[in-house]
């Protein structure tokens, strides 16, 4: 019942923080505008019209996509972590995030050189088949080495590989349009439309469900697969659908934002702190709520920090994320003495 | 075998269509334990996975009661078989509450919440192999030998006929072995259930098995209750023992007999004598042991480490021929070893034999005096 209590308290700062952060982060700007009037445009009253255009066109949707894409960025990184039996893993470090920016770069530009306008699901499905191949050579590399650590370096390596092939594929195509692409590859949450996110929210939110419903054969994974089998998880069609999952969650976040890194080792090792517990259910509604808490923080700041110049979503995700990766090493080394 | 509740019939494992056993046949009732011992990489790993339902087999049936394992699903498998693995198990922030009650993945709904029957399980799972105290401990924060415990707890409250376990021992020490073992066997007993595992401690295999199935090489050399299989020599041939040996009787294990010509008598007898004949093998130093009843505590170790023996038939009074020989052999050494200070009416034999050797003129010393002198030099 101590348990339940904690869950309980710890949802509500969860909860309260992403809205408080959400709130922040249509509020603070180059525009500021004040959260009265944020409360007057929904109640149907009449605001400036600059204001009105910034918060619905700009900001809103951009604070949406900040927090949906890093609730999938958590929980992306929960599956890869739980299905590597890694503390580490995650979609960025495995390369899998820059798979996926590579074969939407290489579409973006193709599609855009002949002129033909890029839909959202167009961007998705080429996100998707880049993070599923790049999967592909991790699963590869995961049969060939025992080691976790080497899992991750060759991680690394894939995505150092993807980004080198991206940044030659961009510096060439000199196209006026394409140097948004620039922006982009380097991770970033601006420039979102409201098709954008009508998109990435139906993507996320069937694939959030789908996972939370996988919750009771992953509580037994964990336990590994020797005993999920013998308690009677299918273990082979559990371990398709949580690739496939992570990977769609993955590719989606790259379509729209770019590679984020980080996030999806620091937020689930920082809510597993928070309520103390490991057990999927609890932890697939909460790491997303974290990731999204986390992505808005970051945003903010990327934002903020040096306005009017942006900063790269990932490099204020790194300043806070890498020390998490750190300890989370340090932690694992104090077990094993 | 119909009346066995778990079986295999003419079973052979493998991996990727390759035998490694052929021809497996074994049968248990509810209630028995059955140990599978035999050298390492002999398979026993291979055997268990594959009557766990982990691993196809290659040939043959497993029975569980009248139904062909192959034809449960695995479901509902896991609601009659539970398995107890060696490797270690690393948990995240898990009670050893949480592992138990990870158990009752079989019986609870699509999101694993517990009902009040299934922690009832888990309490009775607890309670049955004391870790009840354990319980809002972190799982990896305890001991080997407690988590062994907390782990067969989690195969109970599975509520299983038949538990499986791989070389559940292997990390324990010797309190917690008989410990674990001691809580598997009341639970085998007081579940009824069925219990399969391999063990490496032969001793401890012989005396908790009710059966044991022989694993060596590509077959399964032999299955049968504990007093068939220790029978003298059987264990040296089944592991491929060439140095040292393993008395069955006894469980007497010894190193191998120091080589060359023996140069010491030893006397001794009623446990006199095998510590200093464990002595001389340490420092690799031959030796000669008599007279010895071949009832006595020293005679196994004398047998296992000695160049010869001179034994006599149990509760039989020396005779003529083996003085002889054993004067025979005293002629022959430089140094008589009497580990005796005192004789009874049935081995003033022995006391003959160490005036024989004075009278011949033999160094003849107590043990201690025999190493203290060798230390000097």
């Amino acid at each position: 019942m101590k348990k339940k209590r904690r869950y309980a308290i710890a949802y509500s700062v969860l909860v309260a923080l992403l809205l408080l952060l959400l709130g922040l982060n249509i509020c603070i700007g180059s525009i500021s505008i004040p959260f009265s009037d944020i409360f007057r445009n929904f109640t149907g009253q009449e605001i400036g019209e600059t204001e009105h255009n910034i918060l619905m066109q700009i900001r809103l949707p951009r604070a949406l996509a900040a927090a949906i894409l890093g609730g999938a960025l958590g929980l992306s990184g929960y599956l890869l972590q739980t299905f590597f039996h890694n503390p580490i893993a995650g979609p960025f470090v495995l390369g899998i995030s820059s798979g996926a920016k590579l074969a939407v770069a290489l579409v973006m530009v193709f599609l855009l050189g002949n002129a033909v306008k890029i839909s959202s699901a167009a961007l998705i499905l080429a996100a998707f088949v880049g993070a599923f191949i790049s999967m592909g050579f991790v699963l590869l590399m995961a049969k060939a080495v025992d080691k976790m650590s080497m899992l991750i370096v060759s991680g690394v390596m894939i995505g150092y590989i993807c980004s080198a092939i991206t940044d030659l594929v961009v510096t060439f195509a000199e196209d006026a349009d394409i140097v948004n692409l620039h922006n982009w590859s380097q991770g970033s949450f601006s420039g979102i439309s409201w098709e954008n996110v009508s998109v990435m929210a139906v993507v996320v939110a069937v694939s959030s469900i789908l996972i939370f419903c996988l919750a009771k054969p992953i509580g037994a994974f964990q336990l590994g697969e020797g005993y999920a089998k013998t308690m009677g998880v299918n273990v082979g069609r559990l371990k398709v659908e949580l690739v496939l999952l992570s990977s769609i969650l993955a590719a989606c976040i790259t379509a729209f934002a770019g590679p984020v890194s980080f996030v999806g080792i620091a937020v689930p090792h920082l809510v597993k702190q928070l309520f103390h517990t490991a057990k999927p259910i609890v932890m697939i509604p909460a790491c997303f709520l974290g990731g999204g808490t986390f992505c808005l923080f970051c945003d903010l700041l990327a934002r903020t920090l040096f306005a009017p110049t942006e900063l790269s979503i990932s490099t204020v995700t790194a300043v806070f994320g890498a020390p998490v990766v750190i300890v989370i090493l340090l932690q694992r080394q104090g077990e094993k003495e | 075998m119909k009346d066995y509740y778990f079986r295999a019939e003419s079973l052979s494992v493998g991996y990727q269509g390759k035998t490694v056993i052929e021809k497996i046949k074994f049968g248990i009732k509810k209630g028995e334990i059955l140990t599978l011992i035999g050298p390492n990489g002999a398979g026993k790993s291979t055997i268990l996975k594959s009557i766990a339902g982990q691993l196809a087999p290659i040939a043959g049936t497993v029975f569980i009661g009248q139904r062909d394992l192959s034809m449960i699903g695995q479901k509902e498998l896991a609601k009659e078989l539970a398995v107890v693995f060696t490797k270690r198990l690393h948990t995240e922030m898990m009670t050893c509450e949480d592992v138990v009650a990870a158990g009752r993945y079989p019986y609870t709904g699509k999101f694993g919440i517990l009902s009040e029957e299934d922690y009832r399980a888990v309490e009775d799972a607890m309670t049955l192999v004391q870790v009840e105290d354990l319980r809002n401990r972190d799982f990896t924060k305890i001991s080997d030998g407690q988590r062994q415990r907390v782990l067969l707890a989690r195969a109970i409250a599975q509520q299983p006929d038949i538990i499986l376990l791989d070389e559940p021992t292997s990390y324990l020490d010797v309190k917690y072995k008989l410990e674990f073992l001691n809580a598997l066997q009341q639970m085998a007993k007081q579940r009824q259930l069925s219990v399969i595992m391999s063990l490496h401690e032969l001793d401890l295999a012989e005396r908790i098995s009710d059966k044991i199935l022989c694993v060596g090489g590509q077959i399964v050399d032999k299955f049968g209750t504990p007093e068939e299989i220790f029978v003298p020599g059987y264990i040296g041939r089944l592991f491929g023992i060439t140095s040292g040996s393993f008395e069955e009787n006894t469980g007497n294990l010894e190193l191998e007999p120091p080589k060359g010509e023996a140069g010491i008598f030893v006397i001794a007898g009623g446990g006199t004598g095998k510590e200093v004949y464990r002595r001389l093998q340490r420092e690799r130093l031959p030796f000669v042991a008599g007279i010895l009843f071949e009832n006595d505590i020293d005679y196994p170790v004398a047998k296992a480490l000695g160049a010869h023996v001179i034994a006599e038939a149990s509760f039989q009074k020396i005779r003529a021929e083996r003085i002889e020989e054993a004067k025979g052999w005293v002629d022959r050494c430089d140094i008589v070893i009497c580990c005796k200070n005192k004789f009874g009416d049935w081995d003033r034999e022995n006391e003959f034999l160490e005036k024989y050797a004075k009278e011949q003129g033999k160094r003849v010393e107590k043990p201690e005096k025999f190493f203290h002198n060798r230390q000097e030099t």
